[in-house]
């Protein structure tokens, strides 16, 4: 029973990390999406501590207001115990997650009609909390107003006016509502207000968009200056962006975003950023891991979707760095053959088998292989290899080996597994992948669910102690 | 005449449901003839193929043949052919459709010379109108239980079924998934592990371009249906023996299982097709290639493809497009290659066949061929 219930929550974990009920290579939106809803209603079913305690997890935002949702949809299947820690995680998730999530998040609760008084007082506590009412309010004007109103607060002072009757007022007296009104006439209160609100008025006034955005600039928040850096240069313009401070994990779908030519010219500008990003993730653990071979999916699949556009290329060419940075030795080895990380592109079929032999061949302390899982020339040789390897050639499992995958299955509720001799992980933010190394260790069946609980609530501990 | 794929590899297949792609890798790529597509739309085209016989069909594209007489590498000419060739845009040169009706675009033959180097030519429909073509002009002696209209139109109107590409079900998905291996030069389809189609071109960037143009071609009912009925193929994975010592050995044992996927592949799975002789027809040559199409024995209940390919000088295969004929199709291309072999003549015919005049002359009926015989002959058999 324990070692079902381990599975479960394991299944449960890799999916919450991977999944965003949006279309992947190999699946469409509408698979993905009614897989990881069963998958939280079963889980949450049979463990809702545990359900609650994934909170605190290193799962993805989309699935952490999953969570929130179904467990205030189902607040009374809940023992006053459970809510009581309930309410502490998901208090506490709320003010990690960014404010358009709470607000979706919200929109959602009212949409299915969630309004017991449980989900009231969390959306009211949430917007005490918000450090600047007024900001939510011109930024998030629709969401903040229905969250109000869906939660029956009355905001303080000018927001009630403002949200609600907006024709009635002839001015403000906090400085961003009567900025919001003036831009309604006035051009240069446009760029007094956040990008994204200001980008209307600037519709509304016609405003030239290389005017726009010269102007605007330092309104811009970090990842809206790395989002308009292609548009803003097909307009001529340029919005200054430090590369040298962005996460790893926004960093390398940027970089795989540019044309192959224009990577070549920036190299040592890409590069140095990537680098400095890894040197960040990996912190004190830089150089601890002794030799890596790391086995890179760059196959055509890594392409991912429309929606999730090279994805699991960007995840693996993230790896590929912050590898580097914990590595002593560091050998690379992309499927496609490739050696130069900054030109990837997913292309070809995906000989992970072969790569995976040629990693071993150089003896590594550690074994990585970040792929999506279809290795399919042939199929099963990685699978396979992996096998005979660790039953015949390193039973004293000598060589740590971790399959990271970054997509997850719908057909099987799980991210594809490579072999069950080696460990695999769902994988989001390469940031996370030495605390997912760690935890792989939970996946390969040989410790039992008294661990796992215990890593459970050791991390919720922390978490909340966090906050 | 046998089909040589001599450089090509066999290479891991990959399957989507009930569909199982087999690539072919060239190590050398053929750089003297390149291969692009030209779109055609949605409208039907009628193919001018004689001085009074037309062929019509549904072409949604076709091919250009760029070559050099000696062998130094052309490049794949993309889309400014369609600048000065039949637009493909329209509006760009004016011509367009009618408000009412049905617009029908005009070729003038299946494979017509467009330039110097250059032919163009209708994939597959080059293939089929051969087959269509079969005897068309009907019996040769006009022995008396030949209708009127057979002896004086012959076969025509000759008509076959096929479906599109996007109809087979699954296809769609299973070419959209397909990693293609970097020379790759060719793919076999196969459909409920039946082989469906054969498509070989010269160069992997020809493949990479006109990979896309498989889900427009033509697939015979058979295809369609093992498709619809198809439950996923199995994937065949790799085994790998126990009884290794080192990482050499388990790389021995690897190769060992690739070689071992690619001799049963061509030995087995692609048997129909490769350990058969055509009957092959020159239709162009070109510099140092000919591209010609083939019809097969006509074996009864067994696989059959009809289809065209572009030859070097030594036979080898630089462009390879085959069609699986159904069961159907076969059986009319039996009787009909019986017949001709016969001189028309019903009772040696018959007899040949092993059956009497009457089922015979009921078996032409029952394929489609009924308006050969004369009526009356025809209710004679009927009655007996």
């Amino acid at each position: 029973m324990d070692a079902i219930a381990a599975d479960d929550m394991l299944m449960f974990i890799n999916a919450a990390t991977t999944s965003t009920s949006q279309r992947e290579f190999h699946g469409g939106a509408d698979d993905q999406r009614l897989s990881l809803d069963f998958l939280h209603d079963y889980v949450l079913g049979n463990y809702r501590d545990l359900y609650a305690a994934a909170l605190a997890l290193d799962i993805n935002d989309h699935n952490a207001a999953l969570i929130v949702r179904k467990l205030l949809a189902t607040t009374g299947d809940a023992t006053a115990g459970q809510r009581q820690a309930e309410g502490r995680l998901i208090a506490r998730r709320l003010r990690a997650l960014p404010p358009q999530r709470v607000y979706d998040l919200f929109r959602a609760l009212r949409r299915a009609r969630v309004n017991n008084r449980r989900t009231r007082a969390i959306i009211r506590e949430w917007f005490a909390g918000r450090p600047d009412p007024a900001f939510d309010a011109v930024k998030y004007r629709t969401g903040l107003k229905r969250a109000l109103r869906h939660a029956h607060v009355a905001p303080d002072g000018e927001l009630g006016p403002f949200l609600f009757t907006p024709d009635d007022r002839r001015r403000y007296d906090t400085p961003l509502l009567e900025t919001w009104r003036r831009a309604h006439y006035e051009q240069a209160s446009v760029y007094e207000l956040p990008y994204t609100v200001a980008e209307g008025f600037a519709a509304k006034h016609r405003i030239d968009r290389a005017t726009f955005l010269k102007r605007i600039e330092p309104r811009m928040t970090r990842l809206e200056r790395l989002r308009v850096q292609e548009s803003a240069r097909r307009g001529k313009a340029a919005v200054v962006v430090d590369l040298g401070s962005m996460p790893l994990t926004r960093l390398a779908p940027y970089v795989l975003s540019l044309p192959v030519p224009e990577r070549v010219d920036r190299r040592g500008e890409l590069t140095g950023a990537l680098r400095a990003a890894a040197v960040r993730a990996a912190g004190r653990a830089a150089g601890g891991w002794g030799r890596v071979a790391a086995v890179l999916d760059d196959s055509f699949s890594a392409s991912g979707s429309a929606q999730k556009r090279r994805r699991p290329l960007a995840v693996a060419l993230a790896c590929h760095y912050l590898l580097a940075e914990l590595a002593a030795e560091y050998v690379p080895l992309w499927t496609s053959g490739r050696t130069d990380a900054l030109l990837a592109h997913p292309y070809g079929m995906t000989p992970l088998g072969e790569r995976v032999l040629d990693a071993l061949e150089h003896a590594p302390d550690r074994l990585l292989i970040v792929s999506d899982g279809w290795d399919n020339a042939p199929y099963g040789l990685a699978s396979e290899v992996l096998r005979v390897w660790r039953a015949r050639l390193d039973p004293a499992r000598r060589v740590v080996a971790v399959h990271l995958n970054p997509v997850y299955d719908a057909d099987d509720f799980d991210v594809k597994r490579l072999a069950a001799a080696v460990p695999t992980v769902g994988v989001r933010d390469a940031e996370d992948v030495p605390a997912l190394v760690g935890f792989a260790r939970f996946t390969e069946g040989r410790t039992g669910f008294a661990d796992l609980r215990a890593h459970f609530d050791d991390r919720v501990a922390r978490f909340l102690e966090e906050g | 005449m046998r089909l040589d794929l001599t450089g090509l590899t066999t290479r891991a297949a990959q399957v989507w449901g009930g569909v199982r792609l087999v690539p072919l890798t060239r190590d050398e790529p053929i750089t003297g003839l390149r291969l692009h597509a030209r779109a055609y739309g949605d409208d039907p085209g009628l193919v001018e193929v004689g001085r009074r016989t037309h062929y019509v069909s549904y072409i949604p594209h076709g091919f250009v043949a760029t070559w050099t007489d000696d062998d130094t590498p052309v490049a794949a000419y993309g889309t400014q052919l369609n600048a000065h060739g039949t637009s493909v845009k329209r509006g760009a040169t004016g011509d367009e459709p009618p408000a009412h009706g049905m617009r029908l675009r005009f070729h003038r033959r299946m494979a017509r010379r467009v330039d110097r180097n250059r032919l163009r030519f209708l994939p597959l429909h080059l293939a089929v109108e051969g087959y269509l073509a079969l005897h068309f002009g009907g019996p040769e002696v006009v022995w008396e239980e030949w209708s009127q209209r057979a002896i004086r139109r012959g076969l025509s109107p000759r008509v076959e079924e096929a479906y599109a590409g996007v109809e087979v079900a699954g296809l769609v998905d299973a070419l959209k998934h397909f990693e293609i291996h970097p020379g790759q030069c060719g793919v076999l389809v196969y459909v409920a592990d039946a082989l469906a189609s054969a498509f070989v071109v010269p160069h992997p960037d020809d493949y990479r371009a006109l990979h896309a143009t498989l889900v427009q071609d033509m697939y015979g009912e058979l295809v369609h249906y093992y498709a619809t009925l198809a439950t996923p193929a199995p994937r065949f994975d790799v085994r790998l023996p126990d009884d290794v010592a080192s990482l050499a050995d388990l790389r021995a044992a690897a190769a060992r299982e690739q070689a071992e996927w690619a001799r049963f592949h061509d030995a087995t799975m692609a048997d129909g097709l490769l350990g058969e002789s055509y009957a092959t027809n020159r239709v162009y040559r070109m510099g140092d290639y000919a591209l010609s199409r083939f019809l097969p024995t006509f074996r009864l209940k067994q696989e059959n493809h009809i289809g065209e390919l572009i030859t070097d000088r030594d036979g080898r295969t630089a462009y390879l497009k085959t069609f699986r004929l159904s069961e159907s199709q076969i059986r009319r291309g039996h009787l009909l290659t019986t017949l001709a072999a016969h001189h028309w003549h019903l009772p040696t015919t018959a007899t040949a066949l092993g059956v009497t005049d009457a089922q015979l002359g009921l078996r032409l009926q029952a394929a489609g061929f009924g308006a050969l015989l004369r009526e009356d002959v025809l209710s004679h058999y009927r009655a007996g």
